[in-house]
């Protein structure tokens, strides 16, 4: 869409006047399928003579006879030369464009191309995430945009995903990116915090829908979404419909999940063997105390195991555990094959004047946990219409329904994974068949749940968006925008009377609903010229405002008259019923300004004021300002013509980011309502700031894009330094001021890194191969904290903390030093100065140090495609190196058997007597022996490479599907986690509890559920 | 084109003068500290709001009283829950990260800050109430820093200056973060007097009548327990005199009844409420078992205790046998209210005092201790000593959180430690030791 509105008369003047000689030339710009291409740019080669095509693609342009060539570019095609000779009509056809450079790219209110970027975005085509058997976009784009690492932090089918792009820049505010489909800043907070495992919104959404998926990564590109973009922007645009025949495409898809790991327990001899081990140990230990509490050590024995003994027999229900007649391995009861399905329609087309997009999915995935499971509903319609040649108008709808089988939180005893920690000599099920529960099982039987809860939890989302484009001049366009995410969700629970929730009740139920309203309008101008030919620019700027407003509403009630009731209607007696509103708004003016010179030298310019409801009275506006340049070196005389290199560019961009994802009210000073024996009160909240800011990030990013042969082998390297200050911190204050923190402006994060990315198209021809790979390095540092202070975070059940000069979330405690060969103590190092490597049985006299990082040094992933005559096999692999993970509950399950829960097998490994050497500590049952949860003992390894993604399709030959009509028809099998290597021994090194996930807290694994391995066998069909 | 990029402009700013009234938003679950103290009826509220913090699940709301019964427990009790910091409690091993300490200290600070917020806003209180308001406020202060001193602080010593490290104190509601706020610890003997102030005023400002509130008679009480902890027997037993002869109080003629209440009996002084609805009582939650609503049996009884009653006490009939060992029977009601003054105690006080000094102001120690150990179905004695009436307070007030304040006053060992150990003592949280440099952490942390 350029046209020149200078040029063309000063194009005229001079061939008119200066050289008296021109011809004047006329024709056609179309696409391969013959389609016009309105507003593509014609120039003359080298004269600084332009136009552009109109809307039947047509052109006319007056060449001086000096001037041989004409020159045919438009956005998303290949660049053609023609020369001119003695034609006066030259019709041209444009090849969309298969060059990664030429590729369009979704900048924010507005499209740029590739080999013009000056700032860095990472794009993934929804065809390359088409179908892949997971829950929500974010895992599909795992391990396929360089800097970006996806966590999903656990196996639960529908649970709460992690994506950190270019590393964590804040301690207590948000560090998920900014999520904008279709121009609207979508909700993307988990709305069911309160009553279990939290819930992903995003997984709403049926990514099938997706035409593109743009990361926006440093300071130029996310400058235009001001205070909310240090933590990156996502800009995912859904599928626009096309002129032409109609096009509808069935989808089938069904498999099966199963987990990607599991973890070994004691089976029923291992468990006697050890237990009663571990009661000799305690009785010895407490005799050498303690002489005098007992006659002998003998006695002191004989008690130990005459208790443990009878704890045997309580345990082990109708079971004799003497015969071992019971082996139970709880896992088996944790985990089952989830069998998922997918069905999916659309359909595409339109013509010169409407174009849509429409379709309808569902998707039914059983979680391979027992009792989780997920549904989703969703149909789209993307709808556009030229109501004139000025104006076009149009919406993106979709609506959506999912259902969510929920469970508890990782943290809870009916989480199905935390079954593990029942004995192996326990029976899951009574002589009546009835589920066993305390005091035969040693903990609430989770499987009780199955058969006597139910957990439902609804959402219903409609995404909506509609425009109008008025374009008052050639070039000019005006865009209003209004987009709204209505998100509800609805979680009904009913705990049955033999529950742990409904067990002392005669019942519990529970019923949440949360209501998100967000609406966003957006106004803006986007301009696009050329002057003189070669000066190139195009501007938007314009204004948007957004607000958004929480209804939340919970009620638990108790008392039913019997099971089947399960609404709270029959509850005879409600406990707890609160409501209550959050509102948020954000006010914003923004602009950008994209200059090139003959595509050679690059500028852009972009800016953003954002004023915000969460800041203080003081500073509630703020500007954000970004440059960048780059040079395409490869324009140049001296690189053109180069047979070997075929495009280079040199990026550099600087600027300024915010965060403003924290608390709503933080600012301000609050008393909030609270009752005391049902009469109201009110009691101190908060402290106020009325100077309150938001976070502020400085990125620094410099690039090279190159291409070799043609393209043929193209990437890009950069790197950056992004430094946030003025971090929301929740600061410690004296506790004694009766409150434990105050949100301010302080401290300082750091994180600088490297991203590669490299394109190759190995094979061309029959046999097609294209590998691409991206591989990042992050280097994340807390540089300050708030004044005089260095460590901070320091919670009791996780070992990440925040400390100076180290990562963010990087594990703290007592480095483990194994096992006194001579008596079985656990021994650690003291860590005091001058005198580190000694060691010592006293806990409590090591320092902690900083022991790991659950940050991985490296990520990346890697797919290499292959295609011969239709059938193709897709191959990624995606990995993280030199993390580490905190086994969590290690204290628990890995305590040399010190209290009643299952053990790993590899505490048999156990100091048994003097001069054993060992890493285990002696079982003393009860004492504490080295599983202080805050040690290195419970670190490992947490690197991983997996296989994530096999694909192997067939695409049937057309003239096969020419008889019934079909106009594709695909088979493919696909596998998802197929492979995983690590030497991480827990279930799967992809992990962070549920309950404990923070920006601080990663890595803590704590009986999340492993990721689910899955094949799926799916078909497309196209009409 | 100028023109439409004007109007453009003025549609611009027409939307944004409209929006710009938008980024003001104010919380609708909280209210302005401006608004919250300015009229009667809102600092009666934050008055409520002290009481809601008092009753929170880590003070009053039982994990004080559990903590003091696990530190003073030994061979008497056992934890056999799997929380790692309440184990570490109970085995004295406890480190400056030990969640409990830490929450008992932030929650106990909240509620004297919000006691400090009512007293310095009696002014807007109703010229009729302003002496109750005034009253609670310091009832609940003076509570709140004698639980603080007890945990924190090495023991009142009787002969001495008591100038080992108290808590801090704090009498001035907090509106912002300054200098004045990185406070240090205040002596014991501070914390004491102002303890002692604090409810010695409290219980000249109460009512006699107070509903479920406190009155005068908590004042009073309290005042005779915290005499009592510094080993001052004359003013203790005086104090449990005045709550004994104000005739408002009787003990209940059967034990049992005395426990799982929903309401206050006639032997409660104070208590806090627990409804369905509002409350949480952690008592039942340690000490109880699911068929009562709480875990899975956490607190054991152990026969070491159950060998200090008498076969045809009441106080034994009330333990039973659930979840695989003996529980205390007085904590199974999920909703009951938790007893924190009760009249047998003042009975029990006034016993001791009386036979320490060998007085017999208000009564008899043996009539005193006949009152409590014939309530509990035992025939009565014809004689008593000293050590029998600490050990009828001991059978009476068992597993209501007086232990280890009993042992450290009596100055007993708890199994290796002696009574003044620093390992019974909590440690100052880490994370105020951070916060504020001029606070002293405790020798052994």
């Amino acid at each position: 869409m350029k046209k020149s509105i200078l040029t063309l008369p000063l194009a005229l003047l001079v061939a008119g006047y200066l050289f008296g000689q021109a011809r004047t030339l006329t024709g056609k710009v179309t696409d391969q399928a013959g389609q016009p291409l309105p507003g593509a740019t014609v120039l003359v080669k080298d004269a600084g003579i332009g136009t552009t095509s109109d809307v039947q693609g047509t052109y006319t342009i007056v060449a001086p006879n000096e001037y041989g060539y004409l020159v045919f570019s438009f956005i998303g095609f290949e660049t053609e030369e023609v020369e001119i000779r003695n034609q006066t009509v030259i019709d041209i056809q444009l090849k969309e464009a298969t060059s990664a450079l030429d590729e369009v790219i979704v900048v924010g209110f507005g499209k740029q191309i590739k080999s013009k970027l000056t700032g860095n975005i990472a794009k993934v085509g929804g065809d390359e995430i088409q179908n892949l058997p997971v829950n929500s976009v974010e895992q599909a784009l795992q391990g396929r945009a360089a800097g970006v690492f996806v966590e999903s932090v656990n196996g639960k089918v529908g649970g709460a995903i992690r994506v950190r792009i270019r590393g964590i820049s804040s301690i207590s505010a948000g560090n998920q990116p900014l999520y904008v489909i279709d121009g609207i800043p979508v909700t993307t907070e988990s709305q069911n915090n309160r009553t279990g495992a939290p819930l992903n919104p995003l997984a709403d959404l049926n990514f099938n829908d997706i035409e593109t998926v743009e990361i926006l990564k440093d300071a130029s590109a996310g400058a235009i979404y001001g205070s909310r973009a240090s933590a990156g922007v996502v800009l995912i645009t859904t599928k626009q419909g096309k002129a032409g025949k109609t096009k509808i495409e069935l989808n089938l898809q069904s498999g099966f999940s199963n987990p990607t790991g599991r973890r070994e327990f004691l089976n029923a001899d291992e468990f006697i063997q050890m237990y009663t081990r571990s009661a000799v140990g305690a009785a010895k230990y407490e005799y050498k105390l303690d002489p005098s509490a007992w006659g002998s050590e003998q006695e002191a024995i004989d008690w130990y195991v005459g208790f443990m003994e009878a704890r045997f027999d309580r345990y082990s229900g109708w079971a004799d555990w003497r015969t071992r007649e019971v082996d139970t391995d709880w896992q088996d009861y944790a985990f089952r094959t989830g069998l998922q399905k997918m069905g999916s329609l659309s359909a595409s087309g339109g013509n010169d004047k409407t174009k849509y997009f429409a379709s309808a999915a569902w998707s039914d995935q059983e979680g391979i946990l027992v009792g989780n499971g997920f549904e989703r509903m969703s149909g789209r319609l993307n709808l556009d219409q030229k109501a004139s040649d000025k104006i076009n108008f149009g919406v993106s709808m979709n609506v959506s329904r999912t259902r969510t089988e929920q469970l508890s939180n990782d943290d809870a005893f009916s989480t199905p994974l935390q079954l593990i920690a029942q004995l192996p000599i326990t029976p899951p099920r009574d002589e009546n068949g009835e589920f066993y529960d305390r005091p035969v099982t040693s903990y609430y039987n989770g499987l009780i749940e199955l058969e006597e809860a139910k957990r439902d939890v609804i959402s219903l989302r409609t995404l909506a968006n509609g425009y109008v484009r008025y374009e008052i001049l050639d070039g000019l366009k005006l865009n209003g925008e209004l987009g709204t995410d209505l998100y509800t969700l609805r979680d009904n629970a009913f705990f049955g009377r033999k529950t742990f929730d409904g067990q002392a009740s005669d019942g519990a139920a529970h019923s949440l609903y949360s209501q998100v309203s967000n609406w966003n309008s957006r106004l803006f101008l986007n301009y696009d010229t050329y002057f003189k030919a070669d000066h190139h620019v195009d501007f938007v700027t314009g204004m948007e405002f957004q607000k958004s407003r929480t209804d939340f509403t919970f009620v638990q009630g108790e008392k039913f008259p019997v099971d089947d009731l399960t609404t709270l209607a029959s509850a005879a007696s409600i406990t707890n019923g609160t409501s209550s509103i959050e509102e948020f708004s954000f006010l914003s003016y923004f602009g950008r300004l994209n200059y090139d010179f003959r595509n050679k030298y690059l500028l852009t310019l972009s800016g953003r004021m954002d004023g915000s409801s969460r800041f203080g009275q003081n500073d509630q506006f703020g500007f954000f300002p970004a440059a960048s340049v780059g040079w395409v070196l490869t324009e140049e005389g001296f690189l053109k013509e180069n047979g070997l290199l075929s495009f280079l560019k040199l990026r550099a961009s600087y600027g300024k980011t915010g965060n403003a994802a924290i608390g709503n009210y933080a600012h301000l000073g609050l008393f909030n309502g609270r009752s005391y024996n049902e009469q109201s009160g009110l009691a101190p909240q908060q402290i106020p700031n009325p100077d309150l800011q938001w976070e502020k990030t400085t990125q620094t990013d410099l690039g090279i894009d190159f291409g070799f042969w043609d393209n043929r082998l193209n990437g890009e390297i950069d790197v950056y330094l992004k430094k946030t200050k003025d971090l929301l911190l929740d600061v410690p204050v004296p506790g004694t001021s009766g409150f434990s923190v105050q949100t301010r402006n302080a401290g300082e994060v750091e994180n600088k890194g490297i991203e590669f990315v490299l394109n190759s198209n190995n094979l061309t021809g029959k046999f097609q191969w294209t590998t691409s790979l991206n591989f990042a390095r992050n280097k994340n540092k807390v540089v300050a904290l708030a004044e005089e202070q260095d460590l901070t975070n320091v919670t009791t059940v996780a070992m990440n903390v925040v400390k100076v000069g180290h990562p963010v979330g990087a594990f703290y405690g007592a480095e483990y030093a194994g096992v006194d060969p001579a008596n079985g103590d656990a021994l650690f190092y003291l860590n005091k100065e001058g005198q580190e490597r000694e060691t010592t049985s006293d806990y409590t006299q090591s320092e902690y140090i900083v022991l790991g990082s659950p940050h991985p040094d490296f990520i990346g992933g890697i797919t290499n495609s292959f295609s011969w005559k239709g059938i193709s096999l897709d191959v990624t692999f995606q990995g993280v190196y030199g993390n580490e993970i905190q086994n969590g509950s290690g204290n628990y399950m890995s305590c040399q058997a010190c209290w009643f829960d299952n053990q790993t097998k590899d505490q048999l490994d156990y100091w048994d007597k003097p001069g054993d050497v060992t890493d285990v500590p002696e079982p003393r049952f009860w004492y504490t022996n080295g599983d202080q949860r805050r040690s290195s003992r419970y670190l490992s390894d947490g690197s991983y490479l997996r296989l994530k993604t096999l694909t192997l399709a067939w695409e049937l030959p057309r003239p096969w599907l020419e008889r019934v009509r079909f106009s594709r028809l695909r088979i493919y099998a696909t596998a998802q986690n197929l492979l995983t290597f690590t030497k991480y021994d827990g279930w799967d090194p992809e992990v962070t509890a549920d309950i404990y996930a923070s920006n601080v807290n990663s890595g803590m694994d704590f009986y999340a559920a492993p990721q689910p391995k899955t094949m799926v066998f799916g078909v497309t069909v196209g009409f | 084109m100028k023109n439409k990029i004007s109007y453009f402009l003025l549609l611009c700013l027409l939307f944004g003068q409209a929006c710009n009234d938008q980024l003001d938003l104010k919380p609708a679950q909280s209210l302005d500290e401006n608004l919250a103290l300015d009229s009667d009826e809102n600092v009666k509220a934050v008055l409520n709001g002290a009481y809601d913090i008092l009753s929170d699940f880590n003070l009053f709301g039982g994990t004080c009283l559990r903590n003091a019964e696990l530190l003073g427990g030994d061979g008497e009790v056992l934890w056999a829950g799997t929380f790692f910091w309440v184990n570490d409690i109970f085995f004295k091993e406890m480190d400056a990260t030990n969640a409990d300490a830490e929450a008992m200290w932030l929650r106990s600070y909240a509620a004297i800050n919000t006691c400090n917020n009512v007293l310095s806003a009696l002014e807007v209180v109703k010229t009729e109430d302003r002496a109750r308001v005034e009253g609670e406020a310091l009832f609940i202060r003076g509570m709140v820093y004698f639980e603080l001193v007890r945990f924190y602080a090495k023991p009142y010593q009787q002969s001495g200056n008591n100038s080992q490290d108290g808590v801090p104190i704090v009498l001035t509601p907090t509106r912002g973060i300054s200098e004045k706020d990185i406070v240090a610890r205040n002596s014991v003997e501070e914390v004491y007097t102002q303890v002692l102030d604090d409810l010695s005023k409290a219980e000249q400002l109460l009512p006699e009548d107070n509903d479920w509130r406190a009155n005068k008679w908590a004042a009073t009480a309290l005042l005779s327990r915290v005499h009592l902890q510094m080993n001052a027997y004359a003013p203790a037993r005086d104090a449990a005199d005045r709550v004994i002869q104000s005739g408002k109080f009787s003990l209940l003629s059967n034990y049992a009844d005395v426990f799982n209440r929903d309401e206050n009996t006639a032997e409660d002084v104070f208590a806090i409420q627990i409804t369905q609805q509002d409350g949480f009582n952690a008592m039942n939650t340690f000490f109880s078992i699911p068929d009562f609503g709480g875990r899975d049996g956490d607190v054991d009884i152990l026969p070491g205790h159950l060998a200090l009653y008498d076969s045809s006490d009441a106080r034994l009939a009330l333990f039973y046998l659930g979840n695989g060992a003996m529980r205390s029977g007085k904590w199974n009601n999920q909703y009951g209210n938790i007893s924190l003054l009760r009249l047998a105690e003042m009975h029990l006080t006034r016993a001791e005092c009386n036979i320490r000094l060998g007085e017999k102001v208000g009564a008899a120690p043996l009539d005193d201790y006949n009152a409590v150990h014939q309530r509990a179905g035992l025939p009565a004695a014809t004689a008593v000593d000293l050590p029998e009436i600490l050990l009828e307070r001991r059978r009476e007030l068992a597993h209501e959180g007086f232990r280890i304040h009993d042992i450290k006053r009596l100055k007993e060992p708890v199994g290796v430690h002696a009574f003044d150990a620093c390992e019974l003592l909590f440690p100052i949280p880490d994370r105020e030791v951070v916060a504020n440099g001029n606070l002293a952490q405790q020798a052994c942390y």
